[in-house]
């Protein structure tokens, strides 16, 4: 093609009324030429139809104002070089008519929110122009035909935009000026509290949003009366930043009463170390995060695991992978962000973590990120003003629009036990005010997570949903990071005279509070309460600053800093505070380089702007530092310095003393008072469903139950992450001949070419705990580590290089209750990783998670425990998948099998009794039956391997044969014939097909083996209990023996598939 | 500083912020048998005859600069007000070039693909206008999957010369000759018809998908320019660079796995390319002599 015939943009200037050039703001429109595909408006087209409205057409533009003393010829060579592609777009300076019949909507972030394109187009412009004064506003334009104006705005705020984060405009928005903050005046002020009572300081602390308990609020009242004097705002701040359950985990390392109120068999609480068991019976428990999960780490190192290098000190916790290098974990909750604006939320937890990684020890290289996340069911919940019957209804009355009313949210504890999404009997309800709906919750977090991992280049590859109606106002968004780094960089310390250095972002009035708001309860008004809070990230941003440190710690002659940490909850307040607590920290806040004009000194200070990281820089590496910085186009500024006379925290705002607090009390002074729990065995609510069903028919009951959110492929999700960027990923998080089938865990090879591989997996067992079915969180938490352990073994991870996280989502511990199942939790940690031999290595938790409605009813999430793990392949050539591989070999279940189906996905779906008992874990022979899988599986005696949990042993090998299926013809597909009945089952309760075949009994495994090598798995596996249930054939159709089951894997595959299929 | 010489070529990797997959392709020139420097692209427009010194030249994946307004634009926009005398000195002297996934589409959008009509023929002020590019897939969403794909084997490319392995039943190759692909603005749009027939006709389009999974026009996956030195292509050649990457090898026999991978023989075909005089710093206008190379 000659450069002659090549397409040229097309260009319509419409009339403009400003001619004078001055530094005016222009408007450019950016949209596809007539006749392109725009796959971003078929995509809004599509997701509106998700909503009931159908709409004729959708027109999509880009907005840019740019505002700049441009001329005409330079906004063209702008348009041209930057803004409009000249294959397929067309740019119009103005703002061009809508289509006739279409209405416009227009979304602009709001101003102070994150607009990451804005900041490129600005020095992309500065670039091309030379200009030195430009202001950039970026908007998108939607000109919808066939919907009223009411319906485009409600697509506006459910589909298109959040009006925490934007401004939405009826039609194209042409400001005479973009907004920009102004100085704010500057005095110091003081809170009086000296003379306050206890309910005056109760109310300060809920107003002031600092969510201090009372007694943590007269802690601080005692400390300004000793000192004598009244407390500066920044000092009440820094205080419930640092005091925050989000910072210092409060509750759970607190000293706890716990009292049982019913016989308990299941938990031995005597001889535990901090327990002290009373003559009474009640518990009591000293620090309950060091009596229990980092008890176990600590007597498990103290027993001979060596491999450990840094446990719950760091952000991260860190283990040795070979001799030259350590890699590090860490998995982090951001649930309330998500809950208001689930795309910023998500993609800043995700970001958060991975800083967490870039901050352990002297910098870690992100290289894995994995994300678990908790949702309503989406087809469980309507929002009535969009449905057109709904919309009749609400006629004239104003109260249609506060959606839930009581009863709804009464039945929410029947709909807890989560019918099936194609029941007749499920119930919709009406989703509650000051919630998004659950559909658009999960689009939005994924696409975070996405943008995030994805833009920085670390794969995302391993992850769950779990759907729960309780999560309707209160979704969970875990997201995790694994780093690598050589083994002298895993500790840092800042010393006396270092420098602290601010990296990256700059400071706004992004995400005031986050830390304290992580504590507060979220109810129906808490997007206007808290959209402070949220923040929209930068990725960009955040891989130049890891570009900038791994090359300053990397630096000839050793790092250029001593310590580093992240700016996460809590802003510079955290950072600094963590960073100078044994050394005192003195900080001038003005020094900050600042977004906008505006900010007070305490904004500064608190503020969780994203992408900023701080570090101890000794002064004679500053300018070293400084360069680097300088090259990679990273803002690095000076705060202040390490060691004061005293160890004090000082803050300073030009030059001014605005807060001065001693590390001491600041870190130590937090009351810790006795918290009551208790623990009663939650009576199972009545199913009507379960009670009026006919035993289901087992091909029903399997198709089902491959169609169950939790059990269906995710494809969807998984396919929109780049799970293999870095180029180290071996075995992936889909497996088989088509990419299919759902792996167990991922591997990826740290340090490419070394062939020693690190697994990534979790463990999540809910529904064993949950107390809408008389489930125990002690056995939840058992189930957890045994099944994150299996899912490791599985992929070839060796058992005895294992190590766990924890991350405990739970309903308010105010409620004794709660706190009692906490406890059980923790104590099952306790117990699960001394039994598995795999020491917790960090881990995180949060603890108020429920949502009020307007109506009054407080949700309470069902108790959460995810387990992470990460394991040592030491031969990647000895991996293996969950895909059968060749017909004529031989499945085995390894593991015994009993007759409980407390907790278990057959139960959700109605074919087993509300109280079912809950399963066990073995602590004697889930070990022993790890041990054994790994060996087999490193001696490679086993083609493939799938742990069997959620759906049960059947679905386990419809996964299998699903991973091995081609795509288009049965021909040659692999089938399998099972008989079910030959499992080895526990005694004690009646054996029936499904709970053979559908029963979630832990420390299970699908293996597949060749016929020749059946011999050597039998003399490997000795006394443990494991038959052959079946074998592969070429026949592409599960079978059982009785005939209970026959059904074409393409089938199976199909009602796998297709639920989550978005 | 880099020694070209016969034995060892040198590869420049450009990087700048928001590039991910430099790492990766570091790797690729270097179990390929080049040298390979890593070097931020504002280090090479502060001094741009710093690309005289390489004999290949790779533009790796990721998000440059977000990929803020579309992918590529703005490293495209930067290369174009700075950087191409270099580029296009690179090329008359015969540099093979390679950009991928966000390289490609920052390649196509400078005008450096698919380049003019006859090979040699480099505008001396600009590139040439664009004429072809890379948009939202057809779902609108990113998409990390692997595909087969089609090679043209009587393409010019030099990157794509010997890819596939003609030892192999068909069967087998089929099961090999996998890329992965991870991006979420892949689909290939030529802008005119006629146009995308002419580098057809030119046999520019060494590389097509066998299952269209961006939507892309005549199932593109990557365009060489005339001379066939300089290719893009959206997959990604340089996370194939070992056996265990390939998405089902625990599927696959043994024997089917050993030699290099065809992410890896990419590569290499071009830096045996530069070793045997087709490029290895020499001034020679490449046009003819990369045709008498490829004899």
């Amino acid at each position: 093609m000659s450069p002659a015939s090549a397409a040229r943009p097309e260009t319509q200037t419409s009339q403009r009324d400003d001619s004078a050039l001055g530094s005016t703001v222009r408007r450019v429109e950016v949209a596809s030429r007539a006749g392109r595909t725009d796959p971003r408006a078929e995509a809004v087209r599509r997701q509106a139809r998700t909503l009931g409205l159908a709409l004729d057409d959708v027109r999509f533009a880009q907005v840019y104002l740019i505002e700049a003393r441009l001329d005409g010829a330079q906004l063209q060579r702008v348009a041209e070089l930057l803004l409009a592609s000249p294959v397929l777009q067309m740019w119009t300076e103005g703002a061009s008519p809508a289509p006739d019949g279409a209405l416009t909507v227009e979304v602009h972030p709001l101003p102070g929110v994150m607009d990451p394109a804005a900041q490129t187009v600005r020095d992309a412009v500065r670039e091309i122009t030379g200009l030195d004064e430009i202001a950039v506003s970026t908007g998108r334009r939607y000109d919808m035909a066939g919907v009223t104006r009411e319906q485009a705005d409600l697509l506006a705020r459910r589909l298109l935009a959040n009006p925490v984060v934007h401004a939405i405009h009826a039609e194209p928005w042409r400001p005479q000026s973009l907004p920009r903050g102004g100085p704010a005046p500057f005095e110091v002020r003081t809170i009086d509290i000296l003379k306050l009572t206890e309910p005056e300081l109760e109310k300060l602390s809920r107003e002031a949003h600092l969510f201090l308990s009372l007694d943590e609020m007269k802690a601080v009242q005692a400390e300004f009366r000793r000192l004598g004097r009244e407390p500066t705002d920044i000092e009440l701040e820094t205080l419930a930043q640092t005091w925050s359950e989000h910072c210092v985990h409060k509750t759970l390392k607190s000293n706890i009463r716990y009292r049982a109120e019913d016989a308990d068999d299941t938990i031995d609480f005597r001889g535990r170390p901090g327990h002290t068991v009373t003559d009474t019976g009640e518990v009591v428990i000293n620090n309950l995060l060091r009596s229990t999960v980092v008890a176990a780490t600590h007597e498990l190192i103290a027993d001979g695991v060596d491999w450990t290098l840094s446990v719950f000190v760091d952000n991260a916790g860190i283990i040795a992978f070979d001799d030259e290098h350590a890699v590090c974990v860490k998995v982090e909750t951001h649930n309330h962000p998500s809950a208001i604006e689930p795309y910023g939320g998500a993609a800043t937890g995700a970001g958060g973590c991975i800083r967490d990684i870039i901050g352990t020890g002297l910098g870690a290289k992100p290289i894995a990120n994995t994300d678990v996340f908790c949702v309503a069911y989406p087809d469980h919940w309507v929002e009535k003003e969009l449905n057109a019957k709904g919309a009749e209804e609400r006629g004239g009355k104003k109260s249609g629009k506060r959606g839930s009313d009581s009863s709804d949210a009464a039945a929410l504890n029947i709909s807890a036990l989560a019918l099936p999404p194609s029941s007749s009997e499920t119930s919709e309800f009406n989703l509650p005010a000051g919630c998004l709906h659950p559909r658009r919750i999960l689009n939005d977090i994924v696409a975070g997570v996405r943008d995030y991992g994805n833009r920085m280049g670390i794969p995302t590859l391993n992850g769950a949903v779990w759907f729960d109606d309780r999560h309707v106002g209160n979704p969970l968004v875990f997201c995790g990071c694994v780093g690598v780094m050589p083994r002298r960089f895993t500790h840092g310390d800042a010393q006396p005279g270092d420098r602290i250095v601010a990296l990256g972002g700059r400071t706004g009035r992004d995400g005031i509070h986050g830390a304290t708001f992580s504590s507060a309860e979220l109810t129906d008004t808490h997007a206007d309460e808290f959209s402070h809070a949220v923040q929209i990230g930068n990725a960009i941003e955040e891989k130049r600053v890891l570009d900038a440190i791994l090359r300053a710690r990397d630096a000839e002659g050793g790092p250029l800093y001593t310590a580093i940490t992240d700016c996460g909850a809590g802003g510079f307040s955290s950072a600094v505070g963590e960073m100078g607590e044994k050394l005192g920290a003195e900080v001038h806040l003005e020094r900050a380089p600042l977004k906008y004009d505006g900010l007070t000194y305490t904004e500064i200070w608190i503020s969780e702007a994203q992408e900023r990281m701080v570090l101890a820089v000794p002064p004679e590496k500053l300018d070293a530092l400084r360069a680097i910085c300088a090259e990679e186009s990273v803002e690095l500024c000076e705060l202040g310095e390490f060691g004061t006379e005293g160890e004090e925290l000082i803050l300073r705002y030009t030059g001014k003393e605005v807060g001065r607090l001693s590390m001491k009390f600041l870190h130590d002074g937090i009351p810790t008072p006795v918290r009551e729990a208790t623990w009663k065995r939650p009576t199972p609510i009545k199913l009507k469903s379960s009670e009026s069903r006919e035993p289901a028919p087992p091909d029903k009951a399997l198709l089902q139950l491959l169609a169950h959110p939790n059990i269906a492929s995710k494809r969807w999700i998984v396919r929109q992450y780049d799970h293999e960027v870095q180029g180290a990923t071996l075995i992936k998080p889909l497996v088989g001949a088509e990419g299919e089938g759902p792996g167990d865990a991922s591997v990826i090879e740290p340090v490419p070419g070394t062939g020693r591989g690190l697994a990534i997996g979790a463990g999540l067992a809910t529904g064993f705990g949950d107390p809408a079915v008389g489930g125990d969180p002690y056995l939840m938490a058992l189930a957890a580590i045994d099944e994150c352990v299996r899912n490791l073994v599985c992929v070839g991870a060796d058992p005895e290089r294992i190590a766990i996280l924890d991350n405990f989502c739970w309903p308010s511990c105010a409620r004794p209750e709660n706190l009692g199942a906490l406890v059980r939790a923790a104590e099952g940690c306790y117990d699960g990783a001394k039994a598995y031999r795999t020491p917790f290595v960090s881990g995180k938790d949060s603890l108020n998670n429920q949502f009020t409605t307007d109506g009054g009813v407080t949700i309470e999430i069902p108790p959460t425990l995810l387990i992470s793990g990460i394991g040592v392949v030491p031969d990647v050539r000895c991996c293996v998948t969950m895909d059968a591989k060749r017909a004529g070999n031989r499945l085995l279940l390894v593991g015994r099998t009993g007759a409980e189906m407390g907790g278990s996905h057959a139960q959700k779906l109605g074919f087993a009794v509300p109280d079912a008992p809950t399963p066990r874990v073995d602590l004697r022979e889930g070990p022993r039956l790890a041990r054994a899988v790994a060996g087999l599986i490193e001696r490679g005696l086993v083609s493939s391997a799938h742990d069997c949990s959620e759906g049960g042993a059947l679905v386990a090998v419809a996964e299998m044969l699903i991973g091995a299926c081609p795509e288009r013809s049965d021909a040659g597909a692999l089938g399998a014939d099972i008989d079910i009945t030959k499992i080895v089952r526990t005694g004690g309760l009646a054996a029936s097909f499904l709970s053979d075949a559908f029963g979630e009994s832990p420390s299970r495994y699908v293996l597949e083996v060749e016929a020749a090598k059946l011999n050597d798995v039998r003399t490997a596996l000795g006394d443990l209990p494991w038959t052959e249930i079946g074998e592969v054939t070429d026949i592409g159709r599960l079978r059982t023996r009785g005939s209970e089951v026959d059904l074409a894997v393409q089938e199976l595959k199909a009602a796998w598939l297709a639920p989550l299929d978005w | 500083m880099p020694h070209p010489s016969a034995d060892q070529p040198a590869a420049l990797v450009i990087r700048t912020a928001g590039t991910n997959c430099d790492a990766e392709m570091v790797r690729a020139f270097e179990l390929a048998g080049a040298r390979a420097d890593l070097v931020h692209v504002d280090r090479l427009i502060e001094s741009p005859a710093r690309l005289d010194d390489y004999d290949l030249i790779g533009f790796p994946g990721g998000f440059s600069y977000g990929d803020d307004v579309a992918s590529g634009r703005v490293l495209a926009m930067r290369l174009r007000l700075h950087l191409y005398p270099a580029l296009r000195a690179a090329a008359l002297r015969g540099a093979p070039m390679i950009g991928v996934c966000n390289g490609f589409q920052a390649l196509v959008q400078l005008g450096m693909l698919p380049g003019p009509e006859r090979a040699g023929d480099w505008p001396e002020d600009a590139p040439p206008a664009q004429s072809v590019a890379l948009t939202d897939n057809i779902s609108a969403r990113f998409i990390d999957d692997w595909t087969a794909v089609e090679i043209d084997e009587q393409s010019p490319c030099v990157w794509t010369r010997g890819l596939v392995d003609s030892e192999l039943p068909e069967e087998a190759r089929a099961r090999v000759l996998l890329m992965p692909l991870a991006s979420g603005e892949g689909r290939f749009v030529a802008a005119t018809d006629e146009g995308l027939k002419e580098l057809e006709r030119r046999r520019q389009v060494p590389m097509r998908y066998a299952e269209n999974l961006n939507g892309s026009m005549g199932r593109v996956a990557g365009i060489c320019d005339a001379s066939g030195l300089i290719f893009g292509l959206m997959p990604h050649p340089d996370r194939y660079l070992d056996w265990m990457n390939h998405p089902f090898w625990t599927r696959l026999p043994g024997e089917l796995r050993s030699g290099d991978t065809p992410g890896l023989r990419m590569f290499r075909a071009a830096v045996e390319h530069v070793k045997s005089g087709g490029a290895a710093g020499s001034s020679t206008i490449q046009g003819s002599d990369s045709k008498g190379a490829r004899v």
